[in-house]
């Protein structure tokens, strides 16, 4: 195999890869707050299933979790798994994992805005919606921006896990190439595709919370 | 009309009675200060007429419409969209100021009245700057809070209540969480407020500035009002336990 063909390959890989990282945020950042909304929840069922969901999520593997996103069709409901369904069942599984750690990190940024800003915002007149997206929200996302960004370098390189349901993601093409041409070259190029990936990552985030730093 | 009126009013923490039959109310224009001790219940007080607190009894009325009342032994509110209304009513100027800090401070004070009021954007920004060239702050309207000196922040808290034209307005220890050299900014704003003949309720232990805006004074302890009247009335010829009170902060 050529270098070229070889870089050609990768870079389909590359762009799947990228694809899995966007997606999985498009999705997980607002169900990780509508989770959040129900791990502080005054009901208690509510509060409960969202507890045990966001337990159940940190506390298996997500390799494991992909898995069983993938086959459960199968297995339980009996359905043939269509070919589609390997990269949305990639997604699904990454977003529902994601989403149970974003919920912890929305939780964290809501319950550390002091009491007095929802008191100042009541007695002015804003209703309950008013409040939380005028007010609190914003400086939820201010405060919570570290530990997200935290999450999303570490989704950039949990995307790699894609792999065990031959998703033609970055790694997988580069672990192919590898076997079949007895090379570790290909292994070398996916590391330097998720460094730099990273690293493009961090600065974003860095310029993001610059921009908020417009207050304190 | 009374603008306030509050009748027989009950709080309880736990099972434990903070507040228990506190009555008073407040005429159009008039000045009254809360002073006592702290924990005999001044603060849970204010907080129960802006309704932060929900009453366990009694009765709460603003310009004459009904916020709250005793039925059955128990306290009912009135529906949300008639609380609504009777929250206009009234403004609130915290300890803390509990200003917004991603908004200008501009934005602080004509947002309630676009977001909340509808007030058209001009108007309300026309009106926020009028404000606060009153409270002499014209040239901080693009600061943000963090920006501003307690005492800054604190008048435009009170520019923030005023914007929305509320009848009533409610002052909790407004210069407590102030370097001494800054209360004197803050209680000037409210001076002048008094000589507008702005309604207040003041929570304060700054007795010598009670002494000589209110209109009335209130001395609570342990949950109930133990003397009123005229700052006179009061500091004159106060029962023992006022005088000893007043006597510590005259130093």
């Amino acid at each position: 195999m050529s270098t070229t063909t070889m870089l050609r390959l990768l870079g389909t890989g590359m762009l799947k890869t990228v694809s899995i990282f966007f997606l999985t945020l498009l999705f997980s950042l607002p169900l990780g707050l509508l989770f959040s909304f129900g791990r502080m929840s005054k009901n208690g069922l509510v509060k409960g299933i969202s507890k045990l969901y966001i337990s159940v999520m940190r506390g298996t593997p997500l390799m494991l979790q992909l898995i069983v996103v993938y086959f459960a069709p199968y297995y339980i409901l009996g359905i043939k798994i269509p070919s589609w369904y390997r990269s949305g069942a990639v997604i699904l599984a990454f977003v529902l994992n994601y989403a149970a750690y974003f919920a912890e990190i929305y939780r964290s940024g809501i319950e550390s805005i002091p009491i007095g800003q929802y008191e100042a915002a009541r007695v002015l007149g804003y209703g309950k919606a008013q409040t939380f997206v005028k007010i609190i929200l914003p400086q939820v996302i201010k405060r919570i921006l570290p530990p997200v960004t935290n999450e999303m370098i570490t989704l950039v390189k949990d995307t790699s896990l894609a792999f065990v349901l031959t998703e033609v993601e970055m790694f997988t093409i580069a672990k192919q190439i590898a076997a079949k041409e007895a090379s570790i070259l290909p292994l070398m190029v996916a590391g330097v595709f998720y460094y730099f990936f990273n690293l493009a990552v961090a600065a974003v985030m860095e310029w993001v919370e610059n921009r908020l730093n417009y207050y304190r | 009309m009374n603008v306030l009126e509050i009748n027989h009013l009950k709080k309880e923490f736990d099972g434990l009675t903070v507040l228990q039959d506190i009555s008073l109310s407040v005429k159009k224009g008039e000045v009254v200060s809360v002073i006592g001790p702290s924990g005999s219940g001044k603060s849970t007080l204010l907080r129960c007429a802006t309704m932060l607190e929900q009453m366990d009894g009694g009765e709460l009325v603003y310009m004459g419409e009904k916020a709250a009342w005793e039925e059955k032994d128990a306290c009912v509110y009135a529906p949300k969209e008639k609380l609504k209304q009777v929250r206009r009513q009234f403004g609130l100027v915290f300890q803390n100021f509990n200003l917004f800090p991603h908004y200008t401070v501009l934005k602080n004070i004509m947002d309630a009245p676009v977001s909340v009021d509808r007030v058209p954007k001009e108007e309300a920004r026309q009106q926020a700057l009028a404000l606060l060239g009153q409270l002499g702050l014209e040239d901080k309207a693009d600061a943000y809070p963090y920006q501003l000196s307690g005492g800054q922040q604190q008048r435009v808290s009170i520019a923030r209540a005023l914007a929305l034209k509320p009848e009533i307005l409610f002052f909790d220890e407004p210069t407590s969480a102030l370097d001494p050299e800054l209360t004197g900014e803050v209680l000037k704003v409210i001076r002048q407020l008094a000589k507008e003949h702005m309604t207040m309720i003041i929570v304060t232990h700054e007795m010598k500035f009670a002494r000589e805006l209110s209109d009335r004074i209130i001395f609570m302890e342990d949950g109930v009002i133990r003397q009123q009247g005229t700052p006179e009335e009061l500091f004159m010829a106060p029962d023992d336990r006022v005088k000893e009170f007043i006597g510590k902060f005259a130093g």
